[in-house]
């Protein structure tokens, strides 16, 4: 008996239609968030991010419902961020079916959100989301960012790492805007300084091209691997990456098909 | 005739995926924090997520004890899953601080001690003997979210509700009890409702036995 390591997919979501193109075949509708899920579900993914980027607060509705239905239907941990402000918005999400909720920009302007949130319901759905650069006048060598990486937070990323854990978060959800979208591999150095600073899971995210990128980040520290595009388009499938990591002899979930 | 199953309300778990999952699996479910509706319905889940404490309280403003004995007294099926587990233990300490559980069985609820917590992800699970929840699903992986669990299994066999009970159990560095089928009473620590095509399976064993 052993915790496998977790294997996630990240879909982002604009007005409850995944946006960047995602390409499976026999896929009915590329944009529907539901039946992207059940294949992933059917492709055994470990769990789900969707990552709201809907600009317009009033079209929020649509993510609810999106969330209501992926509970209705998946029957998978399912994680959603983007956009969260406040303790209503994260009561709203896990009322809808969401089982964890990821906050990010929310966080760096106040801090104590994270202390209410994990208090108010609980560490295990708390997911802080941190976008790291490499920043050498940061302590650590690397910084926290916003929008999407363009701007310096002015943080270093390993100190409010810890002090988001010290707040109650149950996971971190590392993303290197250095490795981003380079397909050359995910930041090892980065997993590193922030698994020395922490005693809680670390999903690793950002970079991966190949299917053999994966087992590295989990020797680096990481309790999970997310990718987004190169599993959408196909250029790496499920079963590849945990072949890799199985391969490497990492414990992973092979889910057997049953009849249920 | 497809069984009735509750999904008891009391403000913690993520009831909707508990709901939709007994759904799936061909129960007439509703989510409810009544206790009419509770005590009458074929089958009752009881949720949970967070903390210990927290849960206590919420079960104890739905009258949850009172709900979950006057159930097992009359050998209604009960089904605790995570905290909602947990909570049929006597006793949880969180943070050094104890709080009583509706002690259907003896025991302490305590954190885990590994170099990270909580343990969060897919792990495996040893079924006891004659299990029926893990019937058919005794190789698979379930997801696990939790910081504590009860790691000592302190009932004796002479004492048990009704039959001996039946103790499976996982490990994350030491062993913890996964699961408990005790008679009516059953539990789980993991999320057979976020298990996929394995907990579903579980949640129909469980279901099967409504009726």
């Amino acid at each position: 008996m052993t915790l496998t390591a977790r294997v996630i997919a990240c879909l982002d979501v604009d007005a409850g239609r995944v946006v960047k193109g995602v390409n499976f075949v026999d896929v009915v509708d590329a944009g529907d968030p539901i039946e992207l899920a059940s294949r992933y579900g059917a492709a055994g993914i470990d769990e789900l991010v969707f990552l709201d980027i809907t600009a317009s607060s009033s079209e929020r509705e649509t993510t609810l419902e999106l969330v209501r239905r992926s509970a209705d239907q998946v029957f998978i941990p399912v994680t959603v961020g983007g956009g969260i402000r406040s303790i209503e918005d994260i009561d709203a999400l896990l009322r809808a079916g969401a089982d964890k909720v990821s906050i990010n920009t929310a966080a760096i302007a106040r801090p104590e959100l994270l202390r209410e949130a994990a208090h108010r319901f609980g560490s295990q759905c708390i997911v802080l989301s941190l976008d790291a650069r490499r920043e050498s006048d940061q302590p650590s060598g690397f910084g926290v960012t916003t929008h999407g990486g363009r701007k310096s937070a002015g943080l270093d990323a390993v100190q409010w790492a810890k002090r988001a854990a010290d707040y109650g978060v149950g996971e971190i959800l590392l993303n290197s805007m250095d490795a981003d979208g380079t397909k050359s591999g995910f930041d090892l150095e980065l997993i590193q300084a922030v698994r020395a600073a922490v005693d809680i899971p670390i999903i690793a995210s950002g970079g991966a091209g190949v299917a053999g990128d994966f087992p590295a980040a989990i020797r680096a520290g990481a309790q999970a691997v997310l990718a987004a595009s190169i599993f959408h388009f196909g250029e790496v499938s499920i079963s590849e990456v945990k072949d890799a990591l199985k391969h490497d002899s990492i414990p992973v979930r092979l889910p057997t098909k049953l009849v249920s | 005739m497809s069984p009735t199953v509750a999904v008891l309300d009391y403000g913690f778990g993520n009831v909707r995926s508990a709901v939709r999952a007994a759904e799936h699996v061909g129960a007439q479910a509703v989510l409810s924090s009544d206790f009419d509706t509770c005590l009458n319905a074929d089958g009752l889940i009881i949720p949970g997520v967070g903390a210990f404490a927290a849960c206590m309280q919420g079960i104890g403003k739905v009258r949850g004890g009172s709900l979950v004995d006057a159930r097992l007294v009359a050998n209604r099926p009960v089904l605790g899953i995570c905290v909602g587990m947990q909570i049929m233990f006597a006793q949880g300490i969180e943070h050094g601080i104890s709080t009583d559980g509706l002690a259907q069985w003896p025991g302490v609820v305590d954190r885990l001690v590994a170099p990270i917590v909580p343990h969060m992800g897919w792990n495996s699970v040893t079924p006891a003997a004659e299990s029926t929840l893990f019937a058919g699903v005794e190789s698979e992986s379930f997801y696990f979210v939790h910081s504590y669990a009860a790691q000592e299994w302190v009932m004796g066999d002479t004492d048990a509700y009704q039959r001996p009970p039946r103790v499976s159990w996982s490990e994350y560095e030491t062993p913890f009890i996964a699961a408990v089928e005790n008679g009516p009473l059953s539990a789980v620590q993991f999320h057979p409702e976020k298990s996929g095509d394995a907990g579903l399976t579980l949640i129909n064993n469980w279901a099967r036995t409504l009726v």
